[in-house]
């Protein structure tokens, strides 16, 4: 297919409808409604159903209802709506349901502004709602790869039978750039013998029960411990992360997003004057790019993280580093997008303050 | 010549139920209704958060545990995928009447072809008896010691009669197990309610007047004259609307 200009939400929309996405159940709040204006109209076309929720919580749970069957679905928000829909998640989480949330981050805490943020990031990679839990976290850069990225999530999420989250700061939402629509083939995914499509006695299957309650403690044990072991196999086989002239480089910039695109110019303004910059991208953020990081620790001599927050995937960058090279914060928040010549300058001063002490 | 057996669309297991309780008689009544009108692979239900919690291990087929107050949110998730199924929720009214307010009365207006089977018995059971949205001005409970007054507390919620205002819903009623005329008359209610989903009329919701003696703390006997005396007057029974 050639390329075409699309804005990021409908791009995204269209993509979900094309990896087979037939339901989607959803909410208005800025700055994600062209997804589900998008889905209320395409959605009837290919015999699928959109309905607008009451809520966020009642979407969650319309999503809960409809991935218990087995059915491809999604739901998208943004910030107050994602909060919203935490009790959801974790249940979808116990339940092992596969699905699609898409969270257009704006500025917070409450209601925050409307404008591009990521601030949501512990949000996202911390469970959010309650009980031990992990999901994966996907973080386009450009609304190509959110277009990329949210055909996978579908598919990660109905390997693993886990909800998948695409987290794009609001301006992936928004902008409209060049994108073709890939063409969709997937991975090769287990049945779904699991879904409550109607059962009775000898149909060759169990009897579905969608559910998240284990009342014996030493049963939901089990239960959160083969959930572990799925966080540990989604962990070894679904990182993904960006490298951007990391083989020589003294200092390295760890961002996702949006932010990474304006922190890559920054970082060619910065090799263009003779820095040796590199930049790591992760395009998952759960699970983390840990390794990478921690292994370009031991190589620079310093990392400089940068945020549309004051400060949140700092601290797994910090965690991956574990003191093997200092790790500095440049950050804005509640709706302001760091400049290049901002992120130039925090390079700049950290590589001054590391002449300083070579002295 | 008809014998008396356990229905197939209910497991043959022990209830958890208190004795006394009427959520067993209300089991029954769905699952007889449901094998006479359907067949097992073409029910989904969905279970709320009470003392019905379980009841996915009572209903004879594929079954939902919902988050609290949500049941009529997922059982719309998966009409709307599988519009062929006879899909029905069952919740109490701590569950629906308070928590889940906003679910019921959106899957109401908006026509969501569902069953909804709402046991009201006036207070919270599985959590040991605190105040309901349905709990009677003047009753005792854990949270209003000393009888619920409109002043501190509110007034109850009859939520038949406000879903009857919505023009979504094909048929509300209200019903009591308390003897053996009202549980065959709530029967033919229930039965009504899931017709009326096979026809592809709408929302359906049958009100079943439930005892809780434990929480009541009263005998079985007793809570079911407290119902007929007390909840009655209150919770009119009858058709409140029908299409």
């Amino acid at each position: 297919m050639d390329r075409q200009m699309m804005k990021g939400n409908e791009a995204i929309a269209e993509a979900a409808v094309q990896a087979g996405c037939r339901y989607f159940f959803g909410y208005p709040i800025t700055p994600q409604n062209e997804i589900p204006e998008y889905m209320s109209a395409r959605l009837p076309e290919v015999g699928g159903a959109f309905v607008q929720a009451e809520s966020e919580v009642a979407a969650i749970n319309m999503v809960y209802g409809a991935a218990g069957t087995g059915a491809r679905c999604m739901t998208s928000s943004s910030s107050p709506g994602i909060s919203l829909k935490q009790e959801g998640i974790s249940y979808i989480v116990g339940a092992e349901l596969p699905c699609v949330i898409v969270n257009m981050v704006r500025g917070g805490p409450g209601l925050g502004s409307i404008q591009p943020a990521q601030s949501d990031y512990y949000q996202a990679t911390r469970g959010g709602g309650h009980g031990d839990y992990r999901m994966p976290v996907f973080v386009p850069n450009s609304i190509q790869e959110a277009v990329e990225l949210t055909q996978l999530a579908f598919d990660v999420a109905d390997q693993y039978r886990t909800p998948c989250m695409v987290l794009g700061d609001g301006i992936i939402g928004q902008m409209m750039e060049p994108v073709r629509m890939p063409e969709y083939h997937g991975r090769k995914l287990p049945a779904k013998d699991w879904a409550a499509t109607g059962w009775k006695n000898g149909c060759g299957r169990d009897r579905a029960i969608i559910n998240s309650l284990y009342i014996e403690p030493d049963r939901c044990e089990q239960h959160n411990l083969k959930l572990q072991r799925k966080y540990d196999l989604i962990a070894e086989n679904e990182t993904m992360c960006e490298q951007i002239m990391m083989e020589d480089a003294e200092y390295a910039i760890v961002a996702y997003g949006t932010t990474a695109r304006i922190a890559l110019t920054a970082m060619r303004k910065a090799r263009a004057d003779g820095m040796k910059v590199g930049l790591i991208r992760p395009i998952t953020v759960w699970p983390f790019p840990t390794e990478i990081i921690s292994s370009a620790a031991k190589r620079v001599k310093g990392i400089l993280t940068v945020e549309m927050s004051l400060g949140q995937m700092v601290d797994d960058v910090r965690l991956a580093a574990n003191g093997a090279c200092p790790v500095e914060f440049y950050g804005r928040t509640g709706g302001m997008v760091p400049g290049v010549k901002e992120i130039y300058q925090q390079i700049q001063q950290m590589d001054r303050e590391h002449r300083k002490e070579e002295l | 010549m008809a014998v008396f057996k356990r229905p197939n669309m209910l497991i043959d297991v022990p209830l958890h139920y208190c004795p006394g309780c009427t959520h067993g008689i209300i089991h029954r009544l769905v699952a007889e209704a449901l094998d006479e009108l359907t067949e097992q692979d073409k029910v989904i239900g969905v279970a709320p958060v009470g003392c019905a919690v379980f009841a996915y291990n009572y209903f004879n087929c594929d079954m939902y545990e919902a988050a609290h107050g949500r049941a009529p949110a997922v059982a719309t998730g998966i009409k709307r995928v599988q519009p062929d199924k006879v899909v029905f929720t069952y919740q109490g009214d701590g569950d629906l009447a308070s928590i889940g307010a906003a679910e019921i009365v959106h899957a109401a207006t908006r026509g969501e072809n569902i069953t909804v089977i709402f046991v009201n018995n006036a207070i919270y059971g599985m959590t040991g008896g605190q105040m309901a949205p349905t709990t009677l001005l003047g009753q005792k409970t854990t949270t209003s010691p000393l009888g619920r007054s409109v002043e501190r507390n509110g007034n109850p919620i009859r939520v038949s009669e406000m879903l009857a205002t919505l023009d979504g819903p094909s048929y509300i009623a209200r019903v009591s197990v308390h003897d053996v005329k009202n549980v065959v008359a709530a029967k033919k209610a229930i039965k009504q309610a899931f017709q009326n989903q096979i026809d592809g009329k709408g929302f359906s919701l049958v009100e079943v007047l439930s005892t809780c003696p434990t929480n009541w703390g009263l005998t079985p006997k007793e809570a079911l004259n407290w119902l007929t005396e007390n909840m009655i007057p209150q919770y009119p029974l009858g058709v409140k609307k029908e299409v």
